[in-house]
């Protein structure tokens, strides 16, 4: 425990902030209302610039002042706006996606980060030791996003929570690696737009044929049926 | 490098010139221009590299195996351009699709041709990944072309369920570039994949097996190994015809392609004497290869839809191939590289016929479906002879493959004999038991011949038959190389 | 060091629990001035509180006669409970002769006892106020004592120790860092707080509607010095809590070295965190509404789920 305090103040914020993303994950699992739901994950992407951006003065990798400001401005201010723009016609900002048993989903997500944590205990000492406690942290995002994905119900919230994995996986390769080579980012993040507009176009798509956004009403392929 | 640099512009070319482009007649001329001068294209590439051997440098590398995939996507891509000119022009005839939707659907065609040649001829494994996911976002809104609700839900289930499997495939390279990091100091070169198989040795085998049972979850998803294939029968099955064909005839291989690459590296990995199993990566493979042919193979007697059958039988042909990767030895490799070629031939002719079966009898519901042989022999007969061909009766090409693999599951694991050809009789039988009433029964009375272009069916079918007899040698000594490249040691 | 033998450490120690006693109504008192003000009414006079009690002590007593011999006795035993917990919270020195009692875990027993007992005085007389009261109360703590002790918890492991006089030490001697597990304790401890102190969102300690009463509900039969100690005891866990947040994450002002001028330091500086906590306290109450009751449990998986997060920080991020 007293190794902690020995580090320096630049790492123990950039583990303050990654503990925080892991509970703005825990905070997106447990919203139930949509703009909530969108403005909790520009919180994400923001804690998780500052979080890069710390990384980089710290290990001098240039590269990653570029990423963090890839990540504001697609995570933070693109991908919300035009997530809120496509809310406000389709007229379902305001909705409510209720969350089944948030007592339950939240104990699951738990039971996921220690999961995660076992998981990749053997490897953690191959990283970089800034940031190395928190690849558990950054794997926990993504099971994380992915429970959310599950629980929910609506359309919108669904793509909130895919965005929130993407953001679990930049996580991921900033605290393993330090960022991936420049050319992989940028095509991550092109895929990440690509993405993003053809859920935008994919939501007037469903209101158009089921006359919802409730993506439970898209059962009629299943094996029963067919 | 000019003719990989051909291979990859004209397929982007043509994306941009489809999408300017209004006409449906002139969209139709021009997909199919285009796809053939990608063929021609790759065509040479291959010859390069069949003379002068592997060759690329940083972030492109052709070497036998890739380039096999390239000339099989392009021809394959070629052919299918050719059934779906007079297809789609049918679809706008009968008002099924507007021309706005079809500049779309040529457009996100020779896009998602792109992202496949790009996966495949990638050095950089990121790449690999972004090509990959790009092959999704290109194919989704053609899924759900036809704006039912089935084909929506079809389209989103696609999206949501191959974006979170190939996220775990992201994860995994990010731990493969964290393990890469360590033996190779130049960033940039750290995720080339020419590079790291010649080092392969020295990479950590803890991260190793994470990062590689990581990739095999993600890119398994994309290849529809159960119980990650929930997406592929809808997908397959919702879109028109002439993307069911490439996306089971094509993306499944890419999606194969990307593990075997990764199974490469990390076989190489943990062979020097460590506390992990150095047969691991293929064990995996083999255990899901099993998985899916079994579970597929039953549930192919479920089915009422055609698409869908036919969509099942394809989990089931790529749990094969993935069990034949993971056999490793050089008899089971060559056996599912000629297994990749055959099936892509085969399944996508079928939907091909399929597409114009539902056609004739208006829907497709194998239980309306009848008469077809009566109706118009070149559907029927086309359909019978592609069932024949899949479910892997000789003389067709299957057959040659599957005896192979067959072979060397009884070398290696004599046990495993047993649930294969359990598996290939329960496919057999669930195949046969639908066909047979659609293409004998009799013939309903308002049932009419359509339009039916079947040269590229037919084209197919004789090269699966032309395989199933004898495989020409440069192709068998292509094969041989490529199991050289794989498994290190060559067949014949 | 703490000296045992010392007569003055007692009477310092003793001192210290008896000022804590005295100071406990005059902060409740505060806090609700503050909100007076923020709500624009007329506040109650300065020493009110001490008013009310004075006043509660010289009533008479009114006893239902289905009451049972433990309705007698339970305000004691809540008064005792909350008593023995004042004297062992570090409030102006860190280390008494008493604190080698004074662990953290101790503290949540003694809360424990109190709140039994109280449950049991609410059902006592058969009214149906005093037995919702009761079994609301127990949801509740069902639900906010695992939290409280995974905060403990948390603590334990960066300052590894229980005890809550060496914790404060321990916080002190070492440099000034950035620790999220600290953070979410927090965090979960001030939520946690709400939750068994009474206070809104979760309970209305000024409501007496049926539907928003939980506390009040099982004093409802209480009269005269009985009602007196019960609600002293009440003033005195807020203290207690608010005491704790402010000495266990923020000490600095605390005596460890005892002086004359160290101890008027320490006086200072614990009025002004105490002052500064209960305008937060006035503040928070007066801007959130008062949640339904079966909204609490979620509130109480937050603070769950916060404190969780809290402790697995401390593992996975602070562990060597």
């Amino acid at each position: 425990m007293n190794s902690y305090t020995d580090l320096p103040l630049i790492e123990q914020a950039i583990l303050t902030l990654s503990a925080l993303v892991l509970l703005s994950s825990f905070a997106l699992l447990a919203q139930s209302r949509v703009i909530a739901t969108i403005k909790m994950f520009a919180w994400q992407g923001a804690l998780l610039s500052v979080a890069t951006v710390l990384v980089a003065s710290d290990t001098g990798e240039h590269h990653l002042y570029f990423s963090a400001a890839m990540t504001l401005v697609l995570k933070v201010i693109f991908i919300p706006w035009l997530l809120i723009y496509q809310s406000r016609r389709l007229g379902i900002l305001r909705d409510f996606d209720a969350v089944i048993r948030p007592g339950i989903t939240l104990l699951i997500a738990s039971a996921l980060v220690i999961f995660c944590y076992s998981v990749v205990e053997p490897i953690q000492q191959y990283a970089a030791s800034i940031t190395r406690d928190a690849i558990a942290l950054s794997l926990a995002v993504v099971m994380l996003s992915m429970l959310m994905l599950i629980t929910r119900r609506k359309a919108i919230t669904q793509v909130v929570a895919f965005m929130a994995l993407e953001n679990g996986l930049f996580f991921a390769a900033i605290t393993t690696t330090q960022g991936m080579p420049m050319v992989v980012e940028l095509g991550v993040a092109f895929d990440v737009l690509v993405a993003t507009v053809i859920f935008g176009v994919f939501f007037f798509h469903i209101r158009d044929s089921i006359e919802s956004l409730d993506v439970d009403q898209l059962n009629r392929l299943s094996e029963n049926t067919k | 490098m000019i003719a990989l640099t051909w291979t990859l512009l004209i397929p982007v070319a043509g994306m941009l010139l489809l999408a300017l482009l209004s006409s449906p007649k002139v969209s139709g001329w021009l997909n199919l221009f285009v796809s053939i001068l990608s063929f021609l294209s790759s065509c040479w590439l291959a010859k390069k590299v069949l003379k002068a051997g592997s060759f690329g440098g940083d972030q492109f590398y052709i070497d036998t195996f890739n380039v096999y995939l390239i000339v099989l996507t392009t021809f394959v891509g070629m052919t299918t351009a050719i059934f779906s000119r007079p297809y789609m022009q049918h679809e706008i005839e009968i008002a099924r699709l507007t021309i706005t939707r079809l500049k779309l659907y040529h457009a996100s065609y020779q896009a998602f041709l792109f992202t496949m040649l790009l996966a495949l001829s990638t050095n950089n494994l990121g790449v690999l990944w972004v090509a990959l996911e790009g092959a999704t976002l290109a194919t989704v809104l053609l899924v759900s072309l036809y704006r039912t609700p089935e084909s929506i839900e079809a389209a989103w289930k696609y999206f949501i369920l191959c974006g979170v499997g190939i996220a775990q495939a992201l994860f995994g390279t990010i731990l493969l570039y964290l393990a890469a990091a360590k033996v190779i100091p130049d960033d940039g070169q750290a995720l080339l994949w020419s590079v790291l198989h010649g080092r392969a040795a020295e990479l950590e085998p803890a991260v190793m097996v994470i990062a590689y049972v990581f990739l095999l979850v993600g890119y398994g998803t994309k290849v529809g190994l159960v119980p990650l294939h929930n997406w592929l029968p809808d997908a397959h099955s919702e879109g028109p015809t002439p993307i069911s064909a490439v996306l089971s005839g094509l993306l499944l291989n890419v999606a194969l392609y990307a593990i075997v690459r990764v199974k490469m590296l990390t076989d190489a990995a943990l062979m020097s004497g460590t506390d992990y199993n150095p047969q691991l990566a293929g064990h995996l493979m083999m255990g899901f290869g099993v998985i899916s042919f079994t579970v597929a193979a039953l549930f192919l007697h479920r089915q009422r839809d055609i698409k869908r059958l036919y969509s099942y039988s394809s989990i089931e042909h790529m749990g094969l191939m993935t069990f034949a990767f993971g056999i490793g030895g050089p008899l089971a490799t060559f056996g599912a590289l000629l297994h990749m070629m055959v099936h892509s031939l085969t399944k996508s002719a079928i939907f091909m016929t399929v597409g114009h079966a539902s056609q004739i009898a208006g829907t497709q519901k194998m239980d309306h479906i009848r008469g077809l042989i009566e109706t118009q022999p070149a559907v029927g007969w086309g359909l019978l002879i592609g069932t024949l061909a899949i479910a892997g009766f000789p003389p067709f090409g299957v057959f040659t493959s599957e005896f192979l693999l067959l072979t060397a599951t009884m070398q290696s694991w004599p046990w495993l004999t047993i649930p294969l050809l359990l598996g290939l009789a329960l496919a057999f039988a669930g195949l046969f038991r639908h066909l047979q009433p659609m293409v004998f029964g009799a013939r309903p009375e308002l049932q009419s011949a359509v339009y039916v272009n079947s040269l590229p069916m037919m084209i197919h079918l004789f090269l699966v038959l032309w395989l199933g007899l004898s495989i020409p040698s440069f192709l068998a000594n292509w094969f041989d190389a490529a199991t050289q490249l794989i498994t290190g040691k060559a067949l014949l | 060091m703490v000296d045992y033998l010392s007569p003055i450490s007692w009477l310092l120690a003793l001192s210290q629990t008896v000022l804590f006693i005295m100071a406990a109504p005059l902060f409740v008192n505060w806090v609700k001035r503050i909100k007076c003000y923020l709500q624009n009414r007329k506040p109650p006079v300065f020493l009110q509180s001490y008013r009310d009690l004075r006043r509660l002590f010289t009533k008479q007593l009114v006893l239902s006669h289905t009451a049972s011999p433990l309705f007698r006795i339970a305000p004691y035993i809540v008064f005792g409970t909350s008593l023995m917990a004042a004297s062992v919270v570090p409030f102006i020195i860190a280390q008494v002769p008493a604190a080698a009692m004074a662990d953290a875990i101790v503290l949540v027993g003694l809360f424990a006892l109190g709140r039994f007992f109280l449950a049991l005085a609410g059902m006592d007389v058969g009214t149906s106020f005093g037995g919702m009261g009761s079994s609301r109360e127990m949801t509740i703590i069902a639900l906010a004592e695992p939290a409280m002790l995974i905060v403990v918890f948390t603590m334990a492991m960066v300052a590894e120790t229980t005890n809550l006089s060496t914790i404060i030490i321990h916080t002190l001697n070492s440099p000034l860092s950035l620790r999220p597990s600290l953070l979410f304790a927090f965090t979960a401890l001030v939520l946690v707080g709400i939750a068994e102190t009474g206070r809104i969102p979760v309970d209305n300690p000024a409501s007496h509607l049926e539907l928003t009463m939980i506390h009040e509900a099982m004093l409802l039969e209480y009269s005269g010095r009985h009602l007196a100690l019960m609600e002293f005891a009440a003033h005195i866990k807020l203290m207690i809590y608010a005491v704790l947040i402010a000495n266990l994450f923020i000490p600095w002002g605390i005596v460890t070295d005892t002086t004359f001028i160290n101890i008027l330091i320490a006086v200072i500086a614990i009025t002004f965190k105490l002052a500064i906590l209960g305008i937060i306290l006035a503040a928070g109450e007066t801007a959130v509404a008062k949640m339904r009751i079966f909204k609490v449990p979620t509130f109480l998986a937050v603070a769950f789920t916060i404190a969780l997060v809290g402790m697995l920080s401390a593992i996975i991020l602070e562990a060597d």
